[in-house]
């Protein structure tokens, strides 16, 4: 099975986050980067895919120079070859964007299964993948926890609200969006490390006619505070509101 | 690729292998006195402990600076490399020196993590650093060495499926220098074990699993002698080196750890209305510790490429392990400081990690010996002993 897994650089979840000077975006200069989380998992996902039905896994990034770095990961980690679209102006782009990058390197090698992560760690709006499977023109589905193959067709497993599943039968090929936590990554070996000096990053330059479709007006951090809602009344009346209060402005019970 | 690239990657990797393990799990181990099997059965599968072992023969054949890279990140995590760091260096002796036999039996065997090859037995009781006074003695009779003495500190020997073991071969009276005599022996624990060879732990400061070790007539074939009879000190000497830049990266490691922690500590613990690490008395020492670390850094640096390129790299070496063991241990009483009574707390790790990177100072070589060897043959300074 011919399988690409599209993975994204994030800023790591320890850097300490500050709104840039612009304030459309973080500081991120000195960060450092890490593998956007979904991702690794849809990586996992396609390398046991690649263990169980043999065929290829292809992993595919879009972002700017230091991008490389995530894809150098994926290879370590048993990818066996990556297509790298570069471009200063994704860093930071919408999902629309990245997708179109992404889509234009990726149709000539007509991949059977492509899977992305759920959502970005950074802008989150879980749209790449949606909008990159309507580019390439195959069917998507997203929220995925489990991913069968037989006679060519895919059986996948959907995450609904309330702790509710669904079973989806789709053809191939097809796009998937992995949720976090469906496998146990595994671990870049040294000798991982070692062999994916060895293989092939096909580097492709982003189109320059690339525009995003969003703006970012301006990004903040949420500031703490702290509100005390004083109950008046008897104890039995207090206590109603309460339950009330509880139940239908916080949602806690 | 660059060797930028390499280094990023192979911190990338192993920070995210150590995550797995995380503060808990090495507190639990410490309590319990317990050896982090798991923790090292990991980094052997993923082929870390093998950094050094040519390619050819089963290892990723890298540089002391990539060895250097893995071991600080495991301290850095919060980890202890001690537990599993000769499993990486003491395979040196039998690379450089070994038979091309033993090579090919052994090294992929101890690449694969099939063989744990983490003991060393050099220190004797009355003989620490005097090296050449050792008392231990290898009397060949036929095919094998008859052994006979006591060694003591020696580490992670129940975790260890082979030790090598230095012994005086011909009496310091029969030879001409006293660095002459000496041989190194590859024993096999499970067979010496119980048949010549009794070991007993040691109760230590730290989760260290160190023993001592007694020799009543164990025979070692001769097949298992690595290099010439008589030369074992000079293979000694060779593997020095190595072991201090590798010291002087977990110390490195550590420093970063007690950096990280009593910088977090700082800015979160609000005493008379304000972080803590406001106050200059609080953030001063950090930054100077952090400074220090840093600088250390820059010489185990240095040191590794010298040791890579061949170079020599004796003084570089040695500076690097003490400037970095006495980084990490300003750092760990920097940190012990700044979290106050917290710092005794079992549940906050520094006081675990003040414990670990003390054992710097005196092991595996004492600050002294290193100045001293820094006065005598650096500076040409006269001999004090």
């Amino acid at each position: 099975m011919k399988i690409a897994v599209c993975v994204k650089q994030v800023v790591t979840r320890e850097w300490p986050l500050r709104v840039d000077e612009a304030r459309t975006w973080v500081e991120d200069r000195d960060a450092s980067f890490e593998m956007n989380e979904p991702d690794a998992y849809a990586l996992e996902e396609a390398l046991r895919l690649r263990e169980q039905h043999g065929g290829e896994v292809v992993v595919c990034s879009a972002g700017p120079a230091r991008a490389a770095q995530v894809v150098r990961e994926a290879l370590a980690r048993g990818a066996d070859r990556a297509i790298r679209v570069e471009g200063g102006g994704l860093a930071a782009a919408d999902a629309a964007m990245v997708a179109e990058a992404l889509a234009a390197a990726m149709r000539d090698e007509q991949f059977e299964l492509v899977l992305t992560g759920l959502q970005s760690d950074d802008q989150g709006f879980a749209q790449t993948g949606v909008v990159l499977a309507e580019l390439l023109g195959i069917p998507h589905a997203t929220i995925i926890m489990e991913v069968q193959v037989a006679d060519g067709r895919l059986r996948v497993k959907r995450e609904l609200e309330g702790g509710w599943f669904q079973w989806v039968s789709m053809p191939t090929p097809a796009l998937l969006t992995i949720q976090s936590g469906i496998n146990q990554l595994r671990y870049a070996t040294l000798k991982g490390i070692m062999a994916a000096k060895r293989k092939e990053v096909r580097v492709v330059e982003a189109a320059a006619d690339l525009v995003p479709r969003q703006e970012i007006l301006e990004i903040r951090v949420p500031e703490k505070t702290k509100q005390t809602h004083m109950i008046a009344g008897s104890p039995s009346e207090a206590a109603a509101e309460l339950v009330k209060v509880l139940r239908e402005e916080a949602r806690v019970i | 690729m660059a060797n930028a690239e390499l280094h990023a990657d192979l911190r990338t990797a192993v920070r995210e292998l150590c995550a797995r393990f995380p503060d808990t799990y090495w507190r639990e181990l410490d309590a319990g006195e317990a050896y982090p099997e798991e923790f090292v059965r990991t980094l052997t599968e993923a082929g870390y402990l093998a950094a050094l072992i040519p390619e050819e023969l089963g290892g990723s054949g890298l540089g002391i600076a990539e060895a250097s890279i893995i071991l600080e990140e495991v301290n850095r995590s919060g980890g202890n490399s001690a537990a599993c760091h000769a499993q990486m260096y003491i395979m040196g002796t039998l690379l450089r020196h070994g038979s091309e036999a033993q090579r090919r039996h052994y090294l992929p065997k101890i690449a694969g993590g099939e063989l744990r090859l983490q003991a060393f037995g050099v220190t004797e009781p009355t003989t620490g650093t005097d090296t050449t006074q050792m008392k231990t003695m290898a009397v060949r009779r036929g095919d094998r060495y008859v052994v006979n003495g006591q060694k003591v500190w020696i580490s992670r020997v129940d975790y260890s499926d082979l030790m090598l073991l230095v012994a005086r071969t011909t009496p310091l009276e029969d030879v001409k220098k006293r660095t002459d005599g000496l041989s190194v022996l590859l024993v096999d624990l499970k067979k010496a074990v119980g048949h010549g060879m009794t070991v007993r732990p040691i109760r230590a400061m730290i989760n260290h699993a160190t023993t001592e070790v007694f020799f009543d007539n164990l025979e070692v074939p001769v097949e298992n002698r690595v290099g010439e009879e008589g030369q074992g000190f000079r293979y000694l000497l060779d593997g020095l080196n190595a072991e201090r830049i590798l010291i002087a990266a977990e110390c490195v490691g550590d420093g970063r750890w007690f950096v990280d922690r009593a910088c977090r500590y700082a800015r979160d613990r609000v005493v008379f209305g304000r972080p803590i690490g406001q106050n200059q008395g609080i953030q001063f020492p950090i930054a100077r510790a952090h400074v220090n670390v840093e600088a250390a850094d820059l010489m185990r640096v240095r040191a590794a490429e010298l040791f890579d390129a061949g170079r020599p790299c004796g003084a570089e070496a040695n500076m690097a392990k003490l400037l970095a063991a006495d980084a990490s241990w300003e750092a760990a009483n920097v940190t012990m400081q700044t979290y106050g009574g917290f710092g005794f707390a079992e549940e906050y790790d520094v006081e675990r990690k003040f414990r670990e990177t003390r054992l710097y100072q005196t092991a595996p070589i004492s600050t002294n010996l290193i100045l001293s060897y820094i006065g005598q043959h650096v500076l040409d300074l006269p001999r004090s002993f």
